[in-house]
């Protein structure tokens, strides 16, 4: 067993856990935080997408025991309260989800994608760093529209004017 | 999915590394873990200990020195491809590293990893050609031509742990490669490197013993860096995969039109 220490969404947590426990059931199992979700389980379609240290992470590819000290953030530390986080409310304006399993990692994914690039980004970027997550239902149009959206939202909170065409 | 029972351990030095893995049963070096953690979790490989090398210093690291460029074994892809010295060393290679996988897998894998496993359809080992690598080990030094044995198969011994990697730097390369839709991995791409003493051609994706150089192409472009110079050429059909995915005189085409588009397209990296 392995003694894991770690933060995940501001809050201290410990959990004792198989060596072999991979990240998503960590999060899911031993810790009853279900927004994460496991889509394909081979590491292509980002429906477990987590932010780890920073960086977007597949989770169902990370051992659990490897993310000791780490820093993890997931869908459910974004809202705060009653209010959504924007860019949960982008794909909520922009009905950027039909089933909507996909849509955790989607929205970890254009989170840290938003930081990464501090809200500079255009279409061949957003289609590009998306590549790692994977919808069956909307097409990805109204995702992309979503995150642009946020993007911009995230430029007018930050007073970072947008990137010179 | 669940793995099999295993023992998780994460040694500071390459030393302790050794020792864990002399006393496994069934050992294995975990790095990003994006191939090997696949694999337990489908059950197709169980190893009683995984040992974590990421931690380990000399495995980290990126610097020029004397016109080579030396990568750790852990050094992640997202730091390749966002380095400043790969970029100014080699931007062709900063930017190959950019497409591998997808954001999120190239935040975890590592170039030692890649390399280690040696996947046919891999991006890195196109570079190792191509740029007549060195992989230094915890053991020894093998040139790039002594390391890839064929299909996930090197020159590495059971516990032999791989600590950097160094390229030889160009005077210019390029990198072109047709990706399977789906998987997004390389049906074919080539890297081609303008060394001052000669041209070489690493070819990924498409060869049935994995990466190889296309030697043809080598001397046509030494005689005459253009593309132009490979419209003669063909490569064997026989040295080609053939699958589902693709068959081999597809292949062999998509062969000639990357290398092509590499020689074309210097410093830089040309996307199918």
């Amino acid at each position: 067993m392995a003694l894991v220490n770690l933060t995940v969404n501001g809050r201290p947590r410990s959990c004792e856990v198989p060596d072999g426990t991979l990240l998503v059931h960590l999060l899911r199992d031993h810790l009853g935080m279900t927004g994460t979700h496991v889509g394909c389980d081979t590491s292509q379609c980002g429906a477990c997408t987590v932010i780890l240290d920073g960086r977007a992470v597949k989770s169902c590819t990370i051992l659990a025991a490897s993310a000791e000290n780490a820093e993890l953030r997931t869908v459910e530390g974004l809202a705060e309260a009653e209010r959504l986080h924007e860019v949960q409310e982008a794909f909520r304006t922009h009905h950027a989800l039909q089933c909507g399993f996909c849509t955790p990692g989607m929205i970890m994914a254009a989170v840290n994608m938003i930081d990464r690039h501090q809200g500079q980004l255009d279409e061949a970027l957003v289609r590009h760093d998306l590549e790692g997550n994977l919808c069956r239902c909307t097409g990805y149009h109204n995702i992309v529209r979503a995150i642009l959206a946020a993007a911009e939202a995230y430029r007018a909170r930050h007073r970072v004017a947008a990137a010179q065409a | 999915m669940y793995l099999y029972e295993t023992t998780y351990l994460r040694p500071a030095t390459i030393d302790e590394a050794k020792a864990l893995y002399e006393a496994g049963e069934s050992p294995a070096f975990l790095s990003g873990g994006h191939t090997l953690l696949p694999a337990m979790k489908g059950h197709l490989a169980r190893h009683d200990r995984l040992i974590d090398i990421r931690r380990i210093p000399e495995l980290q690291g990126i610097a020029e020195d004397g016109g080579r460029l030396t990568i750790g074994a852990a050094v992640r892809h997202c730091e390749v491809a966002a380095s400043a010295v790969v970029q100014g060393c080699v931007p062709a290679l900063a930017g190959m590293v950019g497409t591998i996988g997808d954001v999120q897998v190239r935040h975890v894998g590592t170039i030692g990893g890649s390399l280690a496993n040696n996947d046919p359809a891999a991006d890195y080992p196109s570079a190792a050609l191509a740029l007549d690598a060195t992989f230094r080990t915890d053991r020894r030094e093998l040139p790039a031509a002594e390391y890839f044995q064929g299909l996930y198969t090197t020159a590495l011994e059971p516990g032999e742990l791989l600590v950097s990697v160094s390229f030889r730097k160009p005077r210019r390369a390029g990198y072109a490669k047709f990706r399977n839709p789906a998987s997004r991995y390389a049906l074919a791409a080539a890297f081609v490197a303008d060394h001052a003493d000669g041209v070489r051609v690493a070819i990924t994706g498409a060869g049935n013993d994995g990466v190889f150089r296309w030697r043809e192409a080598e001397e046509a472009l030494a005689h005459a860096f253009e593309s132009a110079s490979l419209d003669p050429l063909r490569v064997d059909m026989e040295d080609m995969a053939s699958d589902m995915h693709a068959d081999a005189e597809y292949r062999a085409e998509l062969v000639k039109i990357c290398t092509q588009e590499a020689v074309k397209n210097q410093n830089r990296v040309t996307l199918f």
